[in-house]
Parts: structure tokens; C-alpha cells; sequence
């Protein structure tokens, strides 16, 4: 009796998921309708000034696209050589004992908060990159990238790890009695077996990082030009939407035009999301 | 389409433990300091009373008076044609009170030789016609200019007086907060930026305007211009609780507070 109602209780919550997610979809496309019947979408994406509150304004975010995507392929190039090297090792290499023993540290890192990583990056990694580089001011791309990428190992080692363990042990042994040395039927042979799996990997390291908000905010500057190099202050999507929607009159067209950045970030992490699941299949 | 935004709203609200709040307050993260110190001493006089106060900023805090969602709405700038336009519509009608006054301070690195700047100096290294120290008397060096992102109540004050309605160079860096320019410019030696009075440290360095040096008393008499009052936004006349408040905001002891986080006294 009691299992029964609380079964029945459970459907609505799982239905309640449902129901979030279309009215924040419909929130986001209502709200963002108003800026593209004022500006053409050709122009928001590819316009390449950004001065929301200037008379007149100006919507185009093609600066913003670009970073986002800029300090993602940066991240990438950080996360995906750590994530992938743990991933091998821990699966491939390491002694169970000594797995046992980092997997948990590694799973601690994706429990920090991002305004924690975004304050590491603000006062330990930006004074170092300036020194570094001999550039004007620390707060780059660059920054943004490395903390990022530091952010998306978790995501991007445990999954991969998971597509690596999954590859079946005969085919190991099968490859290693062909006379392959251990290195070769890692490399030759379990890692390609495990390719749809750590392309998932990736796939899924990129949503998180292209959604990133408060890390991007505090350290990559935020200078909302076409970003020509790593060593410049980026602005992204995400950061624009956090830095300005609370002081934005509702119902401005800056409003509407904060929310269209929205939908079109959604629609990227949702492609994302549906490549992944498409190729995990 | 509100209906869907305001149902979701108001299942987040929901959430909130917003039991028994007597007044509550929303808005500027620049005037929150202010009043949630006020409240607490308030709370403090009269334990039956219970104020919530949330940021969220100016815009959140004005749309949510005009939702009815808050008592007191708390803003850095004054409100706009459009939003008044709003509130009638829906029958609000919102009445202003000043309860503080902030000074924005144009900041160097403290390593950064240069005094003082004019505002047309300052014009021009915003908008993007000067770029090197040599250019205003310093020792060279590109000037990394950094501004407050262009939502922040801040930024429009620095637009008004300083770039006088031009744009802000597209380089430049458009930071979230007080603190993030206060941090960057201390440890950026190419650096000028500007931050509230109260945000001012031994680790920055303030420069002259127009020969005058933004103090307590300089901000107050008019003396040095950059300067911008505080606001509290209500539904008509304050009443009730809400006047018991804004008066206790405005008597000696509620602008000792003013004081004491940083900003200037009307009263």
C-alpha cells in the first residue's frame, strides 16, 4: 500500500522534469523573440559590435560567439591530453590499489566550485601568465582556457575511462597473444575500440566548458572585441548574460537581446548533447 | 508568456524560506551592503520585526516592486522613462528616496608615477584616442583600460559624466565588479580603472580629477563631480514598516552605517 503511493508519487516528479524544461524553453524563446524582430538574426550572430546601452545600440555577438568557442578549443587542448592520459593510465596501467587511490581525487576536483576556480585564476594563475608572456594584463583567454580545462578533466577522464573499461578483455588478450607489446594494444588497438566512447568524452567536456559562466566572468577580461589571439582579454556568451542581466530594465531590448545569447548558447550545448548521445549509440 | 515566467518565478520563490518576512528588499548589489547592515541593527531595535533583504540588481530590484514582489526596491541609478511607464501601467506607482551618496574614484597601480587626470584625459583613453602612459605624462607602456560591464549602474554614471554619451573602446576590459577592477588594476602596473569610494584600498592608488582629490568631503560639498546617489524605491509615499525603516536608513545612527560600509551620508 505504502510502496504504492509513494510509486505514484514519483511519476509526477519525473514529470516535473519535463515540465521545467519546456518552460524554461519557452521562457527562453518567448523572451528572445522581441530582439530578432528588431534586429535580423543574420545580424545578431554576425554583427561585431557589441554596445547594448548605447544610443543607438548595437546587438551583434559575433564577438562573444567567438570567444566562447575560442576558450572551448583552448580548454579542450588542456583538458583532453590530462583527461585522456589519466584515463588510460588509471584504466590500462595503474595497480588497482593505486586507482583506488586517485579515481576519488579526481572526482573532488569537479566538486569545487567554479567561483573557486574562478578566484584561483584571479589571483594566482593571471599575475603569473602576465609575468609570463610579458603581456599588459593577466586576465586573457589563455587564463580562462587552462582553469577550464582543469574544470572539464573530471568530465572528460571519467568518461573515457568508463569507454576504455568497457572494452572487452578478449580483445586485449587477443592482441596481446598475436605477439603486440602492451603499449602497441593500447594504442593500436583498446583506444580505437573505445573511440565512440571518448569522442563522447570530449563531446561532453565541451558542453560543460561552452556553458562555464562564473569562472569565464572572473578571469578571461571580458573585452567584447573578435578575440585574435589566446593572450587577449575574451568575452564570452555566458559571461555577457551573467554580467548584465541584473541591472537590465525587463522588457528593454537589451533584455530580449541577453536572452537571445541565451537561446543560441542553448541551441549549441543541445546540438552538443545530441551528438553525444548519437554517437555513444 | 509572463504567466510562464512569473509561474516560475514563483515556484523558485517558493523555495525560499520566506517565512514570516515582514519586509522584504531587492536589487543593487552596490546599495545591498548598506541595507543588510541597516537591517540587521533595525532587527537588532525591534526583534519582532523580520527583513529579507536579496540582490539580484537595480533592474531585478525595480522589476520585482513593480511584480509586487518586494516591498523596497534598491537601485544604483535612477529609474528609467520605461519602467515608470511599466509600474503605472500596473498600478504601481513608485516613489524615490536618497539614502547614500558614492563617489567613483579613478584608480592606478600604486607603482603607476602619474597624480592626477582631467576628464578629458580620461575621455580619451576610455574612448580609445590615447593609448600609452607617455601620452598623459607617465613613464610609457600600453594603458590596459578596464571598465565595469555595461549594465552595472556604475558604468552609467561613468558614461554620463566621463564619455559624455561616446562609446567605451571595444578592448576594453568590461569587468562583473567593484572588486574585480579593484584586484586587476592592483596587480596590472599598465592599469586605470575606476570603483566605488568604498572599494578604495592601501593597494590601489587614486588619482586627482580635475585637481580635485575625491574624499568624504570633496564627494559630499559637489566638489569633485564624480559622484552618484543611492536609491530606495517604493510603492507610493513609504508607509508602515517600510517608513519605520527608511527613516531609521536616514537618522544619525542608520547613516553612521551609510558611513561604515563605505559610502557618503545625506543626512
Amino acid at each position: 500500500m505504502r510502496r504504492g503511493i509513494i510509486e505514484r508519487l514519483l511519476l509526477p516528479i519525473a514529470l516535473l522534469t519535463w515540465v521545467l524544461l519546456f518552460s524554461i524553453v519557452a521562457v527562453l524563446i518567448t523572451e528572445s523573440l522581441p530582439i530578432f524582430r528588431k534586429v535580423p538574426l543574420f545580424h545578431f550572430i554576425l554583427g561585431q559590435n557589441w554596445y547594448p546601452v548605447d544610443e543607438p545600440p548595437e546587438f551583434g555577438i559575433l564577438p562573444l560567439i567567438l570567444g566562447s568557442f575560442l576558450i572551448t578549443v583552448g580548454a579542450l587542448t588542456v583538458s583532453l591530453p590530462l583527461g585522456l592520459g589519466c584515463a588510460i593510465y588509471l584504466s590500462e596501467i595503474a595497480p588497482s590499489r593505486v586507482r583506488e587511490s586517485i579515481k576519488p581525487f579526481i572526482e573532488m576536483l569537479s566538486g569545487i566550485p567554479s567561483v573557486i576556480y574562478g578566484f584561483f585564476g584571479l589571483v594566482f594563475l593571471s599575475p603569473l601568465i602576465q609575468r609570463l608572456f610579458q603581456i599588459p594584463v593577466g586576465l586573457t583567454g589563455l587564463t580562462a582556457a587552462i582553469i577550464l580545462g582543469i574544470m572539464a578533466l573530471p568530465t572528460i577522464a571519467s568518461i573515457a575511462e568508463d569507454a576504455i573499461t568497457a572494452v572487452p578483455q578478449s580483445i586485449r588478450e587477443a592482441s596481446l597473444a598475436l605477439g603486440a607489446t602492451k603499449w602497441e594494444t593500447i594504442t593500436k588497438v583498446v583506444i580505437p575500440a573505445a573511440r565512440s566512447g571518448i569522442i563522447t568524452a570530449i563531446i561532453l567536456g565541451s558542453g560543460r566548458m561552452i556553458g562555464e559562466t562564473m569562472t569565464v566572468l572572473m578571469v578571461a577580461g571580458g573585452a567584447a572585441v573578435i578575440p585574435k589571439s589566446l593572450l587577449e582579454p575574451v568575452r564570452t556568451m555566458t559571461a555577457t548574460i551573467a554580467a548584465e542581466m541584473g541591472e537590465t530594465p525587463m522588457g528593454s531590448p537589451h533584455y530580449h537581446a541577453l536572452f537571445g545569447i541565451g537561446l543560441i548558447l542553448f541551441l549549441v550545448t543541445l546540438s552538443l548533447s545530441v551528438l553525444a548521445e548519437r554517437i555513444r549509440r | 508568456m509572463k504567466g510562464i515566467l512569473g509561474l516560475t518565478i514563483i515556484l523558485t520563490l517558493a523555495w525560499l524560506p520566506t517565512t514570516g518576512a515582514d519586509l522584504t528588499l531587492t536589487g543593487s548589489t552596490t546599495v545591498f551592503p548598506i541595507i543588510q547592515a541597516a537591517a540587521e541593527e533595525f532587527m537588532a531595535k525591534h526583534p519582532e520585526v523580520d527583513i529579507t533583504v536579496r540582490g539580484g540588481g537595480s533592474g531585478v530590484g525595480i522589476a520585482a516592486l513593480i511584480d509586487g514582489i518586494c516591498d523596497i526596491a534598491m537601485a544604483s541609478r535612477p529609474m528609467k522613462t520605461k519602467e515608470i511607464k511599466r509600474a503605472r501601467a500596473d498600478g504601481i506607482n513608485p516613489c524615490e528616496t536618497v539614502i547614500a551618496r558614492d563617489g567613483l574614484v579613478i584608480v592606478v597601480h600604486p607603482a603607476n608615477p602619474i597624480t592626477s587626470i582631467s576628464t578629458e584625459t580620461l575621455r580619451e583613453i576610455y574612448t580609445g584616442k590615447i593609448n600609452s602612459w607617455k601620452d598623459v605624462g607617465g613613464e610609457g607602456g600600453t594603458i590596459v583600460v578596464i571598465s565595469r560591464d555595461v549594465a552595472s549602474g556604475t558604468f552609467e554614471v561613468f558614461k554620463k559624466m566621463v564619455l559624455k554619451g561616446k562609446r567605451v573602446r571595444a578592448d576594453a576590459l568590461m569587468l562583473a565588479s567593484n572588486k574585480a577592477v579593484a584586484q586587476t588594476v592592483a596587480q596590472t602596473p599598465g592599469a586605470i580603472g575606476y570603483i566605488g569610494l568604498g572599494y578604495l584600498s592601501p593597494h590601489l592608488k587614486a588619482l586627482k580629477v580635475d585637481g580635485v582629490m575625491p574624499d568624504a568631503e570633496t564627494i559630499s560639498s559637489g566638489k569633485y563631480r564624480l559622484a552618484r546617489p543611492l536609491f530606495l524605491y517604493t510603492n507610493g509615499k513609504p508607509r508602515g514598516l517600510a517608513k519605520r525603516f527608511i527613516d531609521f536608513i536616514l537618522s544619525p545612527s542608520g547613516q553612521k552605517i551609510v558611513k561604515e560600509t563605505g559610502y557618503l551620508p545625506v543626512r
